[in-house]
């Protein structure tokens, strides 16, 4: 799936970078938690987060992951948009919650991020 | 060729947190260095920046390419850990709200660091300070 169809799936807007929009996005990854977004995303992996300062930002670019999608309309921080812009990496905004967005991205085919020791068992 | 550089990071600016890992990851990419092996640098840099800004009173990040691969140290100075055996554990965090909120806080940025370097070491002292040594290799 492309960056640009994802934008139509979610009704969401480029904050930049749509010339980027034919990526490829193989995966999905939902969190407001960056460590967890570090330690779980592979390549290709498309982030949705509601957090919105420049963080989430150099997270996907710590990654190279291919773009972001901040959710539930909320307008990330100045800095955000303008470290997208700066390592061309497209920044999108939906006015869809999170369960909402996943859910949409989810119905049309993109799949969850594997976790590689999972073995079946959860610690609890 | 060897090259081996120091990067600064400052206690608690979390605007800048990240710059030194950016600068890091763009010299390795001037370098060739494959992208598996550079992801893998980015993550434990970034890690160690984020904690070098939100639990210590300042510090450094060296960079080196040495015959055994990328070297990174992290050496701050200050305030150290108590108990590196729990901080090593997932989930472990002393964050407060306010970085939380910021995105960081979940307890898994030593363990991302150990999981990502082929070697990571880890030595810290209450009142003088932390010191991590992760090597990448090639
Ligand atoms: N450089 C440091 N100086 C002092 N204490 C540290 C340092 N690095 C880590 N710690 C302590 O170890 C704990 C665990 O660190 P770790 O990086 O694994 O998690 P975190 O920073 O709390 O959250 P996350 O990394 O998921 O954002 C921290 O909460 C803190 O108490
Ligand atoms: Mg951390």
């Amino acid at each position: 799936m492309t960056v640009k169809e994802i934008a139509s799936i979610l009704e969401a807007k480029f904050l930049c970078c749509e010339e980027e929009g034919d990526r490829q996005v193989h995966s999905a990854f939902a969190s407001d938690m960056m460590s967890d977004v570090l330690a779980f995303v592979t390549e290709d992996t498309l982030l949705l987060t509601g957090l919105i300062n420049s963080q989430s930002v150099r997270t996907a670019e710590m990654l190279d992951l291919p773009a972001l999608v901040f959710v539930r309309g909320k307008n990330p921080h100045q800095d955000a948009v303008e470290r997208a812009k700066m390592i061309g990496m497209p920044a999108l905004i939906t006015h869809l919650t999170m369960f909402e967005a996943c859910g949409r991205l989810y119905q049309s085919g993109l799949g969850a991020v594997e976790i590689e020791d999972y073995d079946g068992e959860m610690e609890i | 060729m060897m090259i081996k550089e120091t990067y600064q990071v400052t206690a608690g600016d979390m605007t800048a947190a990240g710059d030194v890992s950016a600068r890091i990851k763009r010299h390795m990419k001037q370098l060739g260095i494959p992208a598996s092996v550079m992801r893998r640098v980015a993550v434990g840099t970034y890690e160690a920046e984020i904690n070098l800004v939100i639990h210590s009173d300042g510090g450094r990040i060296d960079f080196a390419i040495t015959p055994e691969g990328i070297d990174i140290r992290v050496v701050d100075v200050g305030p150290g850990i108590a108990d590196i055996e729990k901080a090593m554990t997932e989930g472990w965090s002393t964050a407060t709200n306010e970085v939380r909120n910021m995105g960081f806080g979940a307890g898994m940025g030593l363990p991302n660091m150990k999981r990502n370097a082929d070697e990571f070491t880890i030595a810290s002292e209450v009142g003088v300070g932390t010191d991590i040594h992760m090597l990448f290799r090639i």
